[in-house]
């Protein structure tokens, strides 16, 4: 096919498309869809992968069109390497974009199965790297970067055009991509769409929903009740809260649910519903921060620092994490995989805390073993909390590498 | 069609190599080159001018000089990359004269040399053997250059010259600064490129030679890089090359999150695996992947407090750092990548400019490839068996050149550090497409999933027992591939025609490359 050709077939409109199009896109594709009464299929398929995997793509068209019951008509996809998982989304969401009310869901298998109960409320979440929902070649490394938590995000990152395609690209990637030990968070959007979001890719997997732009305890309730609606399963909430309102109502949004396990915060709004620049020194926000601490430990949650934006800066980085730890936060959002490793780094234990950690341990260990009810260390008897701080501590140190495996063995 | 053989490896080969017999790969260590070197014609000063000004009014002058003719063969270098300007003018002087079937053998090819494919639609050219890539690899891919392409390493075409296999006619070596008895560098001038090394071979070997400069200076150019006691002719033009095209200004580490874990996990893997040690040496490339690398290593080092004893270039500004700061006292630079290498090799002491003889080539007394600790390299796929392909791509068309590739796969530890996938096509493969490395010589893969290492390899695997580096075996790593990009990839079908043979670096013939 000649270049003029191909610029003239890949402006062509069709009445229902899906996905991203253009000479430039890589490990997704397009799919257009144009319906017609008689005639049969016609398929047209441009992909960089022909060679190795055209067959497949071919069959996977006929599955697909097959499932919604697409019988005439055109079928043109254009391929840049989209992975199955990326292409059967793409198709599904132009095949549903003819069929707005039809039921088929056109599902990949499961990586493992999807587990009734996520992970312990209480886990670390010392970084959660930030996934734009619609962009699907950052999903399959995302896992290998090693952050606590990968959160598919169908709100700021994600254009209102493109969020019912977003929607179905990350409820195949919850299914089908292995990201590993992170934890499987959501990011909705805010309202009613929010509750769209929750009824296409709750029970696909997700562990934990963010809730953006929380400003009153029944927004929590709601998506609450709207998740008990759809699946028994748990899944923990974290709240963001974002604006000088929600701040004002802190105490009550971390205690709205069973479900929060911890309460986060979005400086770039905030600061823009203050109407001050966000500074580098954080001045204008650390009441706020100081706010979600207090309110999150008050109802037994997990304080969680904001996201730090200049991907560059790794000292810049490093010494926000350090201040977020000195204040009580547990965590940072990362907005890019390099963050992963300095955010962990910055939280790691200082070498006399884990040493003291370990010798708490330790001596309730023998305590347990000596059916002792009192832990004590030396001369001075240690409190429940703190040796549960000292397991923490422990644990942390075990996964950063500080301390081995086996350290009380 | 010629007749194919059998490498030991399972691969056809073309039993004629443009007249040429071939030997099929036989096995690492199996061929013991022997015989003499290519026989030299004695010149005598009473062919050249007293007074040492072999200056010439123009090149076609001195290619007629040399007795430019049918049939020759016409060496050039690549140490201008892509900024190249004398290459294709040597061709368009042989299609104004009427010339017809020569042989180009240049040491690399680059985008730039695309007007040579028109030179061998008219046969002006006869055929390439040299790397190809971009245009040249698609024409030489689709069956349509007169005679077989001939990929060799850098070692190998050493070797190839030295031994007579490919007797050149006329070597012309563009220098960016030179005088006119021919002495010539790299070093200095406008085109400065580091250093000529690539060169060297055709300026000892070729029947004649022909400098062409663009910064002619006064007897002695100092240092001489290529002796004009070798030299027939110097020719000075406007400009030899494009300096914006032929080293780049900084070099660019690659930003990619999962490439900079690639480099990691390799990096962590020379920590670990106990190779990073007082007087160690290493390799790597001018990739993203392999200058990240670098800088991981050079961290590393700093928090053991430990110093290599030489490095290898391709030099740049990160190689330049570590000699600076003291990390190691030498450079051993094959060709120089960015300014800052340029600038470090004339000023540094302890930055020595080499050659394929120094360091690739196989028909010698040693060479350092061998010395090396450790060297990181690329490819385009590597299957179960290691084995390895850097020429070709998955589909099977030619794209790159072998380079010093295979040569530095005779280090102690090789390393590939390569993603175990690229948009949905797999690097991970049961059988490569073109073999150029054979596994038995291929220690570990390193990749953003995990590092694997050849099960030959029982020391390495035992030295890093406790590394908290992903060790993976490369059978699952395959399998996760599989199953991440829907199943293993179709394999091309290609023609019967064979396009290209890949030599290595004995000499003999590893596999061939078929028309796509």
């Amino acid at each position: 096919m000649g270049k003029d050709t191909q610029n003239a077939l890949e402006a062509e409109e069709f009445p229902h498309g899906a996905g991203r199009r253009g000479p430039r896109v890589r490990s997704d594709c397009w799919v257009g869809i144009e319906p017609a009464d008689s005639g049969g299929l016609s398929i047209e398929l441009e992909s960089t992968v022909e060679v190795y995997y055209g067959n497949s793509l071919r069959e996977q068209i006929a599955v697909g069109c097959a499932l919604f019951g697409l019988e005439h008509g055109r079928v043109r996809v254009e391929d840049g390497g989209a992975y199955p998982f990326v292409f059967m989304a793409r198709l599904e969401s132009a095949l549903r974009s003819v069929w707005p009310d039809s039921c088929a869901r056109w599902l990949p298998e499961t990586v493992r199965a999807i587990t009734e109960t996520p992970g312990e409320r209480d886990r670390f979440r010392r970084s959660r790297l930030y996934l734009p929902g619609n962009e699907a070649k950052y999903f399959l490394n995302a896992a290998l970067h090693g952050p606590d938590a990968v959160i598919l995000d169908l709100e700021d990152s994600v254009a209102p055009a493109a969020k019912g395609d977003a929607r179905i690209l990350v409820r195949n990637a919850l299914r089908t991509v292995d990201f590993g030990a992170a934890e499987r968070m959501l990011r909705i959007n805010q309202g009613d769409l929010g509750l769209v979001d929750l009824t296409e890719t709750v029970e696909h997997g997700v562990e934990l929903v963010l809730i953006p732009k929380v400003e009153s305890a029944d927004e929590v309730e709601r998506v609450d009740d709207h998740i008990r609606s759809i699946t028994e399963r748990e899944v923990y909430l974290m709240p963001i809260i974002e604006s000088a309102r929600g701040i004002v109502n802190a105490a009550a949004i971390a205690k709205a649910s069973p479900r929060n396990v911890a309460l986060t915060i979005g400086l770039e709004d905030y600061t823009a519903d203050l109407g001050v620049p966000r500074t580098e020194a954080g001045g204008e926000s650390l009441h706020a921060r100081n706010v979600i601490v207090n309110a999150a430990r008050a109802a037994g949650l997990q304080a969680i620092d904001s996201v730090y934006s200049d991907v560059v800066d790794e000292q810049g980085l490093a010494a926000s994490v350090r201040e977020a730890r000195a204040l009580g936060f547990e965590g940072k959002g990362c907005i890019h995989p390099r963050q992963v490793s300095i955010v962990h780094a910055a939280l790691a234990p200082e070498p006399a805390q884990v040493e003291r950690a370990c010798a708490i341990v330790v001596a309730f260990q023998e305590a347990q073993q000596a059916g002792l009810g009192v832990v004590s260390l030396g001369s001075k008897m240690i409190d429940p909390p703190v040796v549960k701080r000292a397991q923490q501590t422990v644990a942390m140190a075990v996964a950063t590498g500080q301390l081995a495996q086996d350290w009380d063995a | 069609m010629s007749e194919l053989l059998k490498t030991v490896l399972g691969r056809p080969v073309p039993a004629l190599i443009n007249g040429r017999q071939a030997i099929p790969f036989a096995g690492v260590g199996a061929r013991r080159p022997q015989g003499n070197r290519a026989p030299q014609i004695i010149n005598t000063c009473a062919d050249y001018p007293a007074d040492g000004d072999k200056r010439v009014g123009s090149l076609r002058e001195a290619l007629e000089r040399c007795g430019f003719t049918d049939g020759m063969t016409i060496s050039t270098h690549h140490h201008f990359r892509n900024g190249d300007l004398v290459a294709n003018q040597v061709f368009d002087i042989a299609a104004e004269m009427g010339l017809r079937d020569l042989m180009w053998l240049p040491s690399a090819s680059f985008p730039c040399h695309e007007p040579q494919v028109a030179h061998m639609e008219s046969g002006v050219i006869h055929h390439i053997e040299g790397s190809m890539n971009g245009p040249l690899g698609a024409y030489c891919s689709r069956g349509a250059m007169a005679g077989l392409g001939v990929l060799r390493s850098h070692g190998g075409r050493w070797q190839a010259i030295q031994d007579g296999e490919v007797p050149i006619d006329i070597a012309v070596i563009a220098a960016p600064t030179a005088d006119f008895f021919g002495n010539a560098t790299g070093d200095r001038g406008p085109s400065a490129c580091g250093l000529l090394g690539f060169a060297l071979a055709d300026s000892l070997y070729a029947r004649h030679v022909i400098v062409v400069t663009d910064n002619l200076v006064p007897f002695p150019c100092l240092p001489w890089q290529i002796q004009g006691n070798n030299v027939d002719c110097v020719v000075e033009v406007e400009r030899v090359g494009d300096p914006e095209k032929i080293v780049s200004g900084t070099t660019r580490v690659t930003k990619s999150p999962d490439r900079l874990l690639i480099a990691e996990h390799a990096a962590r893997f020379v920590r670990d695996a106990g190779i990073l040690r007082e007087g160690f040496s290493f390799q790597a490339g001018a990739g993203g992947t392999a200058l990240a690398f670098g800088i991981y290593l050079k961290e590393m080092m700093k928090e053991a407090g430990v110093k290599a004893g030489f490095v290898r270039g391709g030099s740049n500004q990160y190689l330049v750092e570590m000699l600076e700061e003291g990390l190691t006292p030498v450079i051993l630079d094959g060709q120089t990548f960015d300014l800052e290498g340029v600038r470090s090799m004339r000023e540094n002491a302890g930055h020595q400019n080499t050659s394929p003889f120094t360091s690739y080539n196989y028909h010698g007394k040693g060479c350092f490839a061998s010395m090396l600790d450790v060297v990181i390299l690329g490819a385009t796929e590597v299957d179960t068996s290691f084995n390895a392909n850097v020429v070709t791509h998955t589909d099977g068309r030619l794209l790159h050149g072998i380079g010093g590739w295979q040569n530095c796969l005779a280090a102690k530890c090789t390393i590939l550090a390569v993603p175990s996938f690229r948009n949905r096509i797999p690097v991970v493969l049961d059988e490569v497409t073109t073999l150029c490395g054979p596994g038995e010589l291929i220690d570990v893969v390193a990749t953003e999933r995990g590092v694997c290492i050849n099960p030959r390899r029982r020391d390495l695997v035992d030295a890093m027992a406790g590394s908290r580096v992903p060790l993976l075996d490369i059978h699952d790593l395959k399998r996760e591939v599989e199953r991440i990009c829907g199943g293993a990839p179709a394999r091309p079908a290609f023609g019967e025609q064979v396009v290209a043979a890949i030599q290595w670096v004995d000499g003999t013939t590893i596999d061939s490359v078929r028309a796509t």
